[in-house]
């Protein structure tokens, strides 16, 4: 804790002359034009964007050193060719590979360090540590944009940022291009005589994602049975599940997004006691999917709908 | 070797014991049938419903649809004999700590045992996920050692810091080594963010398990470990008489002690590395046993054994139906079923054993 107090003072002295700067700042505006339009078209600034919480947010002019804090942001400021302007990235945005990784954490935001970057945009996905509070007292815009429940989530998130960065009509395209490739998948996965079950695994532990999650929406898309959905009444989200369950509920596909932290793969699956039991561990249909892709609500959703497609379609003509 | 030490020195055991009760009949049989209950009740319920009939036909080797035994043989009566296993060495380690260090707060993790079994198995967790020793999983390993680590660590910076004359320099060194196991635990923990998930669950304990695998791998230490403590149960009486007083009997205080604590070391270890730092059970099961029946250690370490792996079984039962067909953490329950028992029998009790 004692490390802490000379930068408590220090935010102090910047509030003090934040405070002072947005004072002058306002009192200067109102006697400009009215700055508000959520229809702007491209580079034409100042902007303003309503986030999911309500709250709006005004950029001023288009900004030139943006801070990401969320390995989804940061995935589709890139996506919408925003990247270069982007000065430094979280710990965890390790996609796309020319993204300016540094030490900043989204987990646990650290104030003074995100400052030093002289930051005219923040991008997160959630106010953790006062986080908002902090930027906001630096009169440095933050954009905060959680965790998505589906993809009409997401393509709103891609549109925010483009408009956020000058880059409506990219973002736009993308969203245009995302739609339109998913659809084809959702086509591709012909009816099926049943229903096929999936178990989609976060890690060694059981945990699972339900329909009422991001990623839960995919497998939703898609046709498939999400065997977590029954947890949904006490664990609406993330439930960790009994193991008997999974064997007992027989899915036809697993998809294991714990490739990366617990190396799990069909061997692994396939030696855990009672697993051999199961349809897809005997069909092979067991596949590993980038974890960072399935925990995130990025344009990279589409490459993971592809994986699940794929398999899907195998189960069937095997059927 | 142990035994043969302790049967020489308990032959010639003083006077000042001999009016120490023995285990009362009824209620060793009061364990053993609450024991069996407790595993009927784990073997019956769980996500999967499957009847009495297919549970007794599975035991004796009948006929039983394939899909059932092989729920019930790959995963639940796996985990209930883990459960007794565990519940059992905690309880009867927290009592064997109890009476080492005549301290009616200490529980199987005082000297550290807890911490650095976390500490192992955040860090095999984040580092080196997947990876096994020997054909056995990294994170058991881990935990043992890291647990090993710890208590050793407080034994040998107790001992250079009093001698090992004061029981509470050894308690203090201990609370020192888990407050710095802690803080590294929480450091790995915050830079790996990724793996928070699994290690939180690590924490707070379970039994879900490697079925059989579990099971045999941490056996024998549990059988060294309640062995030792079992045969050391009237010396653990003895101790209750003052470390002087026992001295001079001719009672080697500090040699007990030390087979003692490394016995109930080795068996916390053993079932941490496999089920994580279940809370609780090491405090309530012997302090009710205390209450409710008697306080010789003759009584208590042969019951906490009985009760404590009745309780636990029972305990993981509610485990994985409470929120079926998800799971809740096995420290959840020991601790919100324990603490108002315990209050109860405290309460019914009127403290007067306290």
């Amino acid at each position: 804790m004692r490390m802490h107090q000379p930068g408590a003072s220090a935010k102090l002295a910047f509030r003090f002359f934040a405070v002072a700067f947005v004072s002058v700042f306002l009192v200067a505006s109102c006697g400009g034009t009215p700055t508000s339009s959520t229809s702007a078209p491209a580079s034409h600034f100042p902007v303003s964007i309503t986030e999911p919480s309500g709250a709006i947010v005004t950029i001023a002019h288009q900004p030139h050193r943006v801070v990401s804090l969320s390995p989804t942001a940061t995935e589709m400021l890139f996506a919408i060719g925003a990247g270069s302007q982007v000065i430094a990235v979280d710990d965890q945005s390790n996609f796309p590979a020319n993204a300016p990784t540094t030490k900043l954490s989204g987990f646990t935001p650290n104030i003074e360090a995100i400052a030093a970057y002289t930051p005219d945009l923040v991008v997160a996905a959630e106010d953790t540590g006062s986080l908002v509070h902090g930027m906001q007292a630096l009169n440095v815009p933050i954009l905060l944009e959680p965790a998505a429940r589906n993809l009409d989530d997401s393509y709103l998130q891609i549109k925010q940022l483009g408009l956020a960065t000058g880059h409506s009509t990219q973002a736009d395209s993308l969203v245009a291009s995302m739609r339109s490739q998913v659809g084809a998948l959702v086509a591709s996965v012909s009816k099926p005589a049943r229903r096929l079950k999936v178990y989609h695994e976060l890690d060694n532990t059981f945990y699972s994602v339900t329909s009422a999650t991001f990623i839960g929406q995919a497998y939703k898309l898609l046709g498939l049975t999400n065997i977590a959905d029954a947890a949904t009444a006490a664990t609406p989200d993330y439930p960790q599940l009994s193991p008997e369950f999974i064997v007992s509920s027989n899915p036809d596909l697993i998809v294991l997004a714990d490739t990366k932290c617990c190396q799990q793969d069909l061997n692994a699956v396939a030696a855990r006691p009672g697993w051999r039991a199961i349809a897809a561990v005997k069909s092979g249909h067991v596949v590993g999917v980038d974890d960072d892709i399935a925990s995130r609500w990025g344009p990279r959703i589409v490459d993971f709908m592809r994986a699940v497609a794929s398999q899907v379609k195998q189960i069937e003509m095997a059927a | 070797m142990t035994a043969t030490v302790t049967v020489s020195v308990v032959s010639e055991r003083p006077a000042a014991l001999a009016g120490m009760p023995r285990l009362p009949w009824p209620w060793a049989a009061a364990g053993l049938g609450a024991l069996v209950i407790c595993c009927a009740v784990g073997v019956l319920v769980g996500p999967v419903h499957i009847g009495v009939g297919a549970v007794v036909q599975a035991l004796i080797g009948g006929q039983v649809d394939p899909g059932q035994a092989n729920i019930l043989w790959s995963l639940r009566f796996p985990r209930v004999v883990l459960g007794v296993l565990v519940g059992g060495t905690l309880a009867v380690s927290g009592a064997a700590y109890q009476g080492v260090f005549r301290n009616p707060l200490a529980d199987p993790y005082l000297l550290g045992a807890a911490a650095g079994a976390n500490l192992g198995a955040t860090l095999a967790i984040a580092f080196a996920p997947g990876t096994s020793i020997l054909g056995v999983n990294i994170i058991p390993l881990a935990a043992f050692v890291g647990a090993g680590a710890a208590v050793a660590g407080a034994y040998a910076l107790g001992r250079s810091v009093t001698g090992l004359r004061s029981a509470t320099g050894l308690i203090l060194a201990g609370v020192a080594i888990a407050a710095f196991f802690n803080s590294i635990q929480s450091y790995v923990q915050q830079t790996q963010t990724a793996s928070i998930r699994q290690v939180y669950s690590w924490i707070l304990g379970r039994l879900v398990t490697a079925g059989w695998d579990d099971v045999l791998l941490i056996l024998p230490y549990v059988i060294l470990s309640a062995a030792a403590i079992f045969v050391h149960r009237r010396l653990l009486d003895a101790l209750t008489l003052g470390e002087d007083e026992v001295t001079s009997l001719g009672i080697p205080v500090r040699r007990v002690r030390l087979i003692v604590v490394v016995a109930a070391t080795l068996g916390t270890a053993a079932v941490v590395a496999v089920a994580g730092t279940i809370a609780f059970v090491g405090i309530i099961v012997p302090h009710a046993i205390r209450l409710l029946i008697g306080r010789s250690y003759r009584v208590v370490i042969p019951l906490s054994m009985l009760f404590g792996a009745a309780f636990l079984v029972l305990a993981d039962a509610g485990a994985r139906t409470v929120v079926a067909p998800a799971e809740l953490p096995i420290g959840v329950i020991t601790a919100f079923l324990g603490a108002p028992f315990f209050i109860a029998v405290m309460r019914s009790t009127r403290a007067a054993a306290l």
